[in-house]
């Protein structure tokens, strides 16, 4: 039996007995499963490649009969005769509140993961980790509702402490106009994309080796020095591709932002002041009053949008990579 | 550098599982003293308890004293931190930092003790590096990640991570059950250009590494599954291997067991 069996070259045509005629046949599971698979992947890749062509065909339509110039018009009149429009009001927008929503939740979020991974007790852990599970699972247009509703309105004193403070630096001054700005919506989307780097980077920190971290306690590390030598470190690229996905979400939300946001064509070097606009926003916005000509405008900015999330991931991967002989 | 330990009493729990009972013992300064016995007989658990790492597992607790010259490791106000900066310890699987270099792995224990400039990190790095006989092997790559050393390297690596420090103790929990026996010769021989510095306590499986290393053996054994381990003696090696004074050490060590 032992001879048939471990005999590596191909059955001969007509070999006698079942064993033979078995070896040589695909097994018709694991032709099924690797079509699923390869099927499933090539799927991705058309779905990708058509969302782009799509995209592409559309927004150079759109570009050819501009009459202002699409990177730098602060301006959009795409249902115009001619039409004009630009995407920069968007981009600033677009990127100022994602930057200050992952300032204010990447550290945030880390702390909590550590919390729950290392330094609180069991039960404790468990329960703050499903309140943070529960975040994750509230619509985005809840919190639009409560943003607009309760932190529009309660927040003008931290605007005009920091005003008091920072006013002179242009980018913290506040006129006590209605917090509908992206300094609110960056705050609102921080939340919004608590949960999800939390509970990525959660799992990620509990994986680290139990023997790294009693090398570090052997040699007379306190607990935070532990943290610091041996799980921050192995959760580096955990936290990035964490931080990753939560800059996607914050980048491409859409209602919670048209809810909160006050817009208008223009860019505020003050970010506690109303006005600007996001790529997907603005899409939202205008999207039902806009013409055959507003849609494939709406159609450009939404490619430049999807650009920009491409570079960020690339650039994450690229982050990644540079260190990948430290695990 | 280098200190007696003295052990009285000393009972270790893991929540309500009592795992040693009542142990006693000294290890003189700059000597190897060996722990054998059977898995699960508590040896490593009573290895744990000489750097206080035993409280770290959850319902890990101790009772009974360790003095360390004159002071005592479970004394009141006593840092924890600060006794595993004077006891260092080894562990059974080679564990550098995976995320560091060579270089760095070296000094990470210094470096939590203070501020060095760079002339006097080269020189802790390489005298530790050559103290754990790595140094010719890896002078050319210190900038390269730990992890991708051989096992017995690896192993080296941590021995001189835990020399950096400059403990008093060196505490080796099984270092080469992981190794192939050329890596197991290059530690043992090892061991005993450490003793000169340190005082070392090693627990092992291997019988033959015992005898070979280590000048006095101490013999844990337990009951049946579920009591707690006991020291049933602790005596020169040579005695213990020729002629031990307790019948059980004398079954163990010829393989007889029961």
């Amino acid at each position: 039996m032992s001879a048939t069996t471990t005999d590596p070259a191909p059955a001969p045509a007509g070999g006698p007995g079942p064993e033979p005629a078995r070896r040589s046949a695909v097994r018709p599971g694991d032709r099924i499963f690797s079509g699923l698979s390869k099927g499933a992947g090539i799927t991705l890749l058309v779905i990708m490649a058509a969302i782009a062509v799509f995209l592409t065909i559309r927004a150079v339509v759109a570009i050819r009969a501009n009459e202002g110039n699409f990177l730098t018009t602060f301006e959009w009149n795409a249902n115009a005769d001619p039409p004009v429009f630009g995407i920069a009001v968007l981009l600033f927008g677009t990127v100022v509140s994602s930057v200050i929503a992952m300032l204010l939740a990447v550290p945030v979020a880390v702390g909590i993961a550590l919390f729950i991974s290392h330094y609180a007790p069991r039960r404790i852990a468990g329960t703050v980790g499903y309140v943070v599970d529960l975040l994750a699972a509230v619509p985005s247009i809840i919190y639009g509702l409560w943003g607009a509703l309760f932190l529009v309105p309660h927040i003008t004193g931290l605007y005009e402490w920091l005003d008091d403070f920072l006013g002179w630096t242009g980018v913290f001054s506040y006129d006590g106009s209605p917090a509908r700005s992206l300094m609110t919506v960056g705050i609102l989307l921080a939340i919004m994309i608590l949960p999800i780097i939390t509970s990525v980077t959660r799992e990620i920190f509990k994986q680290t080796p139990k023997a790294n971290e009693e090398a570090a306690l052997a040699l007379g590390a306190t607990r935070w020095e532990v943290v610091r030598m041996t799980v921050l470190p192995f959760g580096r690229s955990g936290i990035i591709s964490a931080s990753m996905l939560g800059l996607g979400r914050a980048l491409g939300e859409t209602m919670a932002v048209a809810t909160v946001l006050s817009p208008a064509f223009l860019i505020n070097i003050s970010l506690l002041e109303s006005g600007g606009g996001t790529f997907a926003q603005n899409i939202a916005s205008q999207f039902k009053e806009a013409g055959a000509m507003g849609r494939d405008a709406l159609i450009a900015s939404g490619l430049v949008l999807f650009l920009l999330t491409l570079l960020v991931n690339g650039a994450a991967r690229l982050i990644i990579a540079r260190r990948k002989d430290f695990v | 550098m280098a200190k007696r330990i003295d052990v009285t009493g000393l009972t270790a729990y893991y929540g309500t599982h009592k795992a040693i009972d009542d142990i006693s013992m000294h290890v003189e300064p700059k000597s190897v003293t060996a722990f054998i016995g059977p898995s699960g007989c508590g040896k490593s658990t009573f290895l744990r308890t000489l750097n206080r790492m035993h409280e770290v597992t959850p319902g890990g607790r101790v009772e009974g004293r360790v003095m360390l010259d004159n002071e005592d490791l479970y004394g009141p106000g006593v840092d924890p931190v600060q006794v595993r900066r004077t006891v260092g310890m080894v562990f059974q699987r080679p564990n550098p930092f995976p995320t560091m270099s060579i270089y760095e792995n070296v000094i990470a224990g210094p470096r939590l003790n203070g501020s060095y400039k760079k002339s006097e990190l080269d020189d802790i790095v390489e005298r530790n590096l050559r103290g754990a006989n790595l140094w010719n092997e890896v002078k050319d790559r210190l900038h390269k990640p730990g992890a991708g050393l051989s096992g017995g390297q690896q192993q080296r690596l941590c021995i001189a991570r835990a020399t950096a420090v400059e403990p008093e103790v060196l505490l080796m929990d099984e270092p080469c059950s992981a190794l192939d026996p050329i890596s197991t010769l290059a530690i043992e021989d090892l061991i005993a250009q450490l003793k000169s510095r340190f005082t070392i306590v090693i627990v092992t499986h291997n019988m033959q590494q015992a005898a070979r290393v280590s000048e006095r053996t101490a013999f844990f054994n337990l009951e049946a599954v579920g009591r707690p381990g006991k020291l049933i003696e602790i005596d020169d090696t040579d005695r213990i291997f020729s002629n031990p004074s307790e019948q059980a050490t004398e079954d163990y060590i010829s393989g007889r067991f029961g």
